[in-house]
């Protein structure tokens, strides 16, 4: 089963990000990788607070982040409905890893003295 | 007339305010009705006055006109549709999102583009076969979509995107996220529209050289993606006869005969009716029926207009201009209305009273520099080319922001730069350069971004102002282009217009924008005025009579300050004549 993620972004324009007086990089490549991880099967469903204000309002999780933080501390990721990340757009490996691609960095095999390539 | 010609179901009427769709498509309707057809008269003018042309209140549901038997009308309302599509989105979060969430999302709702889409949304189910649409022979609109709206609505990425999961992966496809219709529905409506056996497109201008380049852009846009079955309505011709008596009269009506002559190669092949000036506003089912036909024009006996309204010349205006010795002037306004003309003649007066002046133009045409540079010693002209502001701007970001994307990553990127908001953005940056020179001199210039865009453009703007007051007091050296744009001490907007209904409705809403922006204009500037000449000619005589009553609801209405700039012989270029056109 896929896992579905949800990316809650600030109110703007256009979620690529074109649409300010300085381009904002983050949105930059956060659309690419978004655009990369769809074309390999994840779900990503984006929600812009100035088009989708329901979706803000209707999710419990979303809407307390919202009165706790403020709006300043989007974007909000949700992976299945739960908490993943807040404050910043994930990168290409974080989205790998929560819809099960297979990255090149991830099918690399581990080698030394431990696991998860954080060595002693 | 050729565009009456076997017309098809649709009629599309399209040209900037003031051209008189809204007449000509009253024109048509009449005509149509009259010869058996049931016709559906749609406006979606803003300043429609359907309902005044045939004496009935219509507004938003079909109405049957009394007078013209097989004749109906519905007026929509674009802002009141842009309204009802803002409260659709806001109003179910409003008290469970935070205040100042739910006020930054009404802003981003409030631009053109929402406006255009939520009115396309209205007349959508028009166009498609419903038990509605069932009921008449032809439907003719006094508006048309722009290329924009058309565009975003063929986006096939975006439709799958948007409307059939709900969830928004395309970009800039803001305004549709509200929509209420139907996925099928939007696709019938745009195939209809490009569908030349059922869609007949009427562009309508002026004789104007400019006005026609104008139309010749909106042709090659809107037959580029699929409306191939245009024609051209050239409206509100001077009669020959007029010129033989009144020198300002021949001068208009050669000037109008030459750019007749020069009309750009692309509008040629188009089917083309010419229709004369009228002397009367175009209300009553007579001077409808007249409008279409080759009646020639009699003098009418009126009632000499009772109301005196001063005429200030710009020459006055520029008097209060010049007591703070340097700052900003722009001039704001719809497309044709004169703002290049009107800015030319302040920064020539104040140039030629000793003051330090810098001229700066979006005017494509440049003729601005080429008479102007070097003829007065404080006067420097400049060009911001919104073209290719727009192409360096554009190249910059994929050059930086885009350097380190894959291919596909640059092509999502480049596709969203092609964005109308890139070039809003793009002009605004050139001008932020130039604002700063305002400090020491005067910068005058012919081109601002509206309200909506420097709220938007703003969010930085007020964070910097924020961290500003949080930070040390005495440090407020600190200005962002908007903070100027807001102080009036610094910057002086001047909104240009004509002394039309629809111009002046369009300047009023300009006026609205820029002050939720928190932005007041400074002045109004009526152009091209007949009333601020001594025409003898009896039908320029009635136009001013007419211009009298929209220069009377300016100075009383909409504006402290205003001025009214008289219709020259000449074309205004070169330092005498735009000191002749601002001394009125």
């Amino acid at each position: 089963m896929t896992k579905t993620i949800q990316v809650f972004d600030p109110a703007m324009c256009c979620s690529s990000g074109v649409c300010g007086t300085e381009v904002d990089q983050q949105l930059v490549n956060f659309s690419a990788d978004a655009d990369w991880a769809r074309n390999n099967g994840a779900l990503i469903e984006r929600f812009n607070l100035a088009q989708q204000p329901m979706d803000f309002a209707n999710n419990k999780v979303v809407r307390d982040f919202l009165e706790r933080s403020g709006q300043e501390a989007l974007p909000l990721i949700l992976v299945d409905g739960e908490f993943a990340l807040a404050g910043r757009y994930p990168n290409r490996i974080e989205l790998a890893r929560w819809a099960g691609i297979a990255t090149v960095i991830e099918v690399q095999p581990v080698t030394g003295c431990c696991s998860g390539g954080k060595c002693c | 007339m050729l565009f009456l010609k076997q017309p098809p179901r649709f009629l599309f009427f399209t040209g900037k305010g003031g051209v008189g769709k809204t007449s000509i498509a009253c024109a048509t309707a009449i005509q149509l009705a009259e010869s058996g057809k049931r016709v559906l008269l749609v406006s979606t003018d803003p300043a429609s006055n359907v309902g005044q042309v045939f004496g009935i209140n219509i507004g938003n549901h079909i109405t049957a006109v009394p007078a013209v038997p097989n004749l109906a009308a519905l007026e929509i309302d674009p802002q009141a549709a842009a309204q009802g599509y803002r409260d659709r989105i806001v109003g179910p979060v409003r008290g469970i999102l935070p205040d100042d969430v739910v006020k930054g999302i009404e802003e981003q709702l409030s631009g053109a583009c929402t406006t255009e889409i939520a009115a396309f949304d209205e007349f959508t189910a028009l166009l498609i076969d419903s038990p509605v649409t069932y009921n008449y022979d032809h439907i003719i609109f006094d508006t048309a979509p722009t290329g924009h709206t058309i565009r975003l609505l063929q986006l096939p990425g975006a439709w799958s995107g948007f409307l059939e999961k709900g969830k928004g992966n395309a970009s800039c496809l803001g305004p549709l996220a509200g929509l209420e219709k139907q996925r099928e529905q939007y696709e019938a409506a745009v195939d209809a529209l490009a569908d030349g056996k059922r869609t007949r497109l009427i562009l309508v201008a002026r004789a104007q050289q400019s006005t026609l380049r104008e139309v010749a852009r909106t042709h090659e846009e809107l037959a580029g993606i699929g409306l191939k079955q245009q024609h051209l309505v050239i409206n509100g011709i001077l009669p020959k006869i007029e010129a033989e008596t009144d020198p300002l009269a021949a001068a208009i009506y050669q000037r109008e005969q030459a750019a007749l002559n020069a009309i750009p190669e692309v509008l040629k092949q188009l089917p083309q009716d010419l229709v004369a000036l009228k002397a009367f506003d175009l209300f009553g089912l007579d001077t409808l029926r007249q409008l279409l036909t080759d009646t020639p024009y009699q003098q009418h006996g009126t009632n000499e207009s009772a109301i005196t309204v001063d005429k200030p010349s710009l020459s006055q205006l520029v008097d209060s201009i010049v007591a703070d010795g340097h700052g900003l002037v722009m001039t704001m306004g719809k497309g044709g209305v004169g703002k290049t003309t009107v800015a030319a003649a302040v920064a020539v007066e104040l140039a030629n009273r000793g003051l330090p002046v810098h001229l700066t133009t979006s005017d494509p045409a440049a003729h601005l520099s080429d008479t102007l540079n070097g003829t007065l010693d404080n006067l420097t002209v400049s060009r911001i080319d919104p073209h290719e502001e727009t192409e360096r701007y554009r190249q910059h970001v994929l050059d930086t922001k885009g350097a380190k994307l894959d291919a596909h990553g640059r092509a999502l990127l480049e596709e969203d730069l092609r964005s109308p908001c890139t070039e809003e953005i793009a002009v605004f940056q050139a001008f932020s350069r130039i604002i700063r020179e305002a400090g020491k001199k005067f910068v005058v210039m012919d081109t601002a971004p509206t309200g909506h865009t420097l709220l938007l453009l703003d969010a930085t703007g007020a964070y910097h102002r924020e961290v500003a007051r949080q930070m040390d007091k005495a440090h407020l050296q600190f200005t962002t282009p908007m903070m100027q744009l807001q102080d009036p001490k610094q910057t002086k907007i001047l909104i240009v217009t004509l002394a039309e209904k629809t111009p002046v409705l369009e300047a009023a809403n300009l006026q609205l924008d820029l002050r939720r922006a928190g932005i007041e204009p400074w002045a109004w500037v009526i152009n091209n005025s007949v009333a601020a000449t001594t025409t003898t000619s009896s039908l320029l005589h009635q136009r001013a009579l007419n211009e009298l009553v929209e220069i009377n609801s300016v100075a009383k209405v909409y504006s402290k300050h205003y001025a009214v700039v008289p219709m020259l012989k000449d074309e205004p270029i070169g330092v005498q004549r735009l000191l002749d056109l601002a001394a009125g």
